[in-house]
């Protein structure tokens, strides 16, 4: 029985194999896929940041916001992202209805709409909590020297909060990429395509082929991005961190926020 | 083409048995992970605490896990334990476990030392010392991460929704394959109300365990 047991894995392992061996080219092999999946979530997270980025510091160096960031998180943590891919649906349906320049509201359209509600939020958090998080001290003593308050955001605080801000990036793309094989659901191509149409034929190899694509494509956007963030952190204050990857809106937890000197707590009133 | 309403109501007051019994399997999914996930955290956090060389591989473990993205790991798990409940809890527990070992082991660490030395010098033994000192003065920090896991599990029980089960998932899948809207909106609405009444009541819970600490602000 074991035996038969090990016979079937073997066979299985042959058939994925088989299965990365022959699927790669076309509209519908694996690169094509890939290549979908890349562009819906670069594209959502470079508008993500686009928008939540220069909102973010703004908010936090005017000192404002910090209600709306309060139960940006809350909402956050509580919406699923299930029912923001879903929800998207109903509203592009919509939009390309009233709008004619827009030729479909299935596909890319949701897809992209739900990854950069998803994306938003937890980019503007972080660049929040970063620029309220630099030394009130050290803002001080630049406004002292005379440094006006645009400059003292660009020169001061946006350094300084580098790391708080790219680590929010990081954890907010690895969570796109893992998120977006849902837009398979809206009619949207990507890596999700293997995973929801082999679950919809209950083909094994197909299901397990499209989970390791999109495992190894979180994996590679984390050590992109962790690449990233070192080359964009300041070399002398880069904030010592415990641990690696935990979710976005952990970090933002003022009990688990552990920054060195440079970077204090965010909760002062207590 | 006109409007359509996003919410039927009548669907719904129509289907109010079936939205009973999907709640109830997402509180029953929610339940059993985060209980198998505590467990299973206690002893890792506990083993980890205990022989310090062994807890930076669990958490690293349990880093991986949490990182490698929902779906994928559903579908991992599909090919090996079928459409099954089994498939939907492996991979619910395995998203808690980073989340509370993190707040068990911080918990714990956190206590002043004088406290655990002076019940040492008061014979206590470490079984003692972990039940009566170390988890319920640990309580309030272990009980921020059962309220992050609760809800995140929440979230994330909807996603199972694509293995045969979901939950208030389910309604959120069957609207997007008809096209109807309001399923979305109760499925995606149903689900936020579940995480943020678990919330409430964990906070409720942690409150009556932990009357010495009532003046802590909640995290």
């Amino acid at each position: 029985m074991v035996a038969a047991k090990v016979g079937d894995m073997i066979e299985f392992l042959g058939d994925l194999a088989a299965w990365f061996a022959s699927s790669w080219d076309g509209d519908t092999g694996y690169l094509m896929r890939i290549w979908e999946h890349v562009t819906v979530s670069g594209a959502a997270l470079l508008a993500a940041v686009a928008v939540a980025l220069p909102l973010g510091a703004w908010f936090g160096h005017t000192g404002r916001g910090g209600m709306l960031v309060t139960s940006m998180v809350n909402v956050g943590r509580a919406l699923p992202s299930f029912g923001i891919v879903a929800l998207a649906l109903p509203i592009t349906i919509r939009l390309a209805d009233a709008l004619p320049v827009i030729d479909s509201g299935l596909g890319f359209l949701p897809t992209f709409v739900a990854l950069f509600a998803l994306a938003a939020p937890p980019v503007f958090i972080n660049t929040h909590a970063g620029i309220r998080g630099v030394d009130p001290d050290t803002v001080e003593a630049a406004r002292g020297m005379g440094i006006d308050g645009r400059r003292v955001l660009t020169t001061i605080e946006l350094p300084m909060a580098a790391a708080v801000i790219m680590y929010g990036i990081r954890v907010t793309a690895v969570q796109i990429v893992a998120t977006a094989p849902l837009g398979a659901l809206v009619a949207y191509g990507g890596l999700g395509r293997f995973i929801i149409d082999g679950f919809a034929v209950r083909d094994s190899v197909q299901i397990a082929a499209g989970a390791i694509l999109v495992a190894l494509l979180a994996v590679a956007t984390d050590i992109g991005f962790s690449r990233l963030e070192r080359r964009v952190v300041p070399k002398g204050i880069t904030p010592t961190r415990k641990g690696g990857n935990i979710a976005g809106d952990v970090m933002v937890d003022p009990a688990r926020a552990q920054w060195s000197r440079a970077v204090k707590p965010i909760h002062r009133e207590e | 083409m006109i409007a359509r309403p996003f919410i039927d109501w009548g669907w719904i007051v129509d289907h109010l048995d079936e939205i009973r019994d999907r709640i109830g399997e997402h509180l029953a999914l929610t339940a059993i992970a985060l209980g198998i996930g505590l467990i299973i955290a206690l002893v890792l956090a506990l083993a980890g605490l205990r022989v310090p060389r062994a807890l930076p591989p669990i958490t690293w473990t349990a880093g991986v896990l949490y990182t490698i993205p929902s779906l994928a790991l559903f579908a991992f798990l599909v090919p090996i334990t079928g459409f099954t409940t089994l498939t939907a809890e492996i991979g619910l527990v395995s998203y808690t476990l980073l989340i509370l070992i993190r707040s068990i082991v911080t918990g714990i660490q956190g206590i002043d030392p004088a406290v655990t030395e002076a019940a040492r010098g008061m014979g206590y033994s470490p079984r003692r010392m972990l039940w009566e000192i170390e988890l319920p003065l640990a309580l309030p920090v272990i009980v921020a991460g059962v309220r992050l896991a609760a809800v995140t599990t929440v979230g994330l029980v909807t996603v199972t929704a694509l293995i045969g089960l979901g939950g208030v998932g389910f309604f959120i899948l069957r609207g997007l394959n008809r096209f109807f809207d309001t399923e979305i909106v109760l499925g995606t609405a149903l689900s936020v109300m579940l995480a943020m009444i678990l919330d409430a009541a964990l906070v409720g819970i942690e409150r009556v365990l932990t009357p010495w600490s009532r003046r802590r602000s909640a995290t």
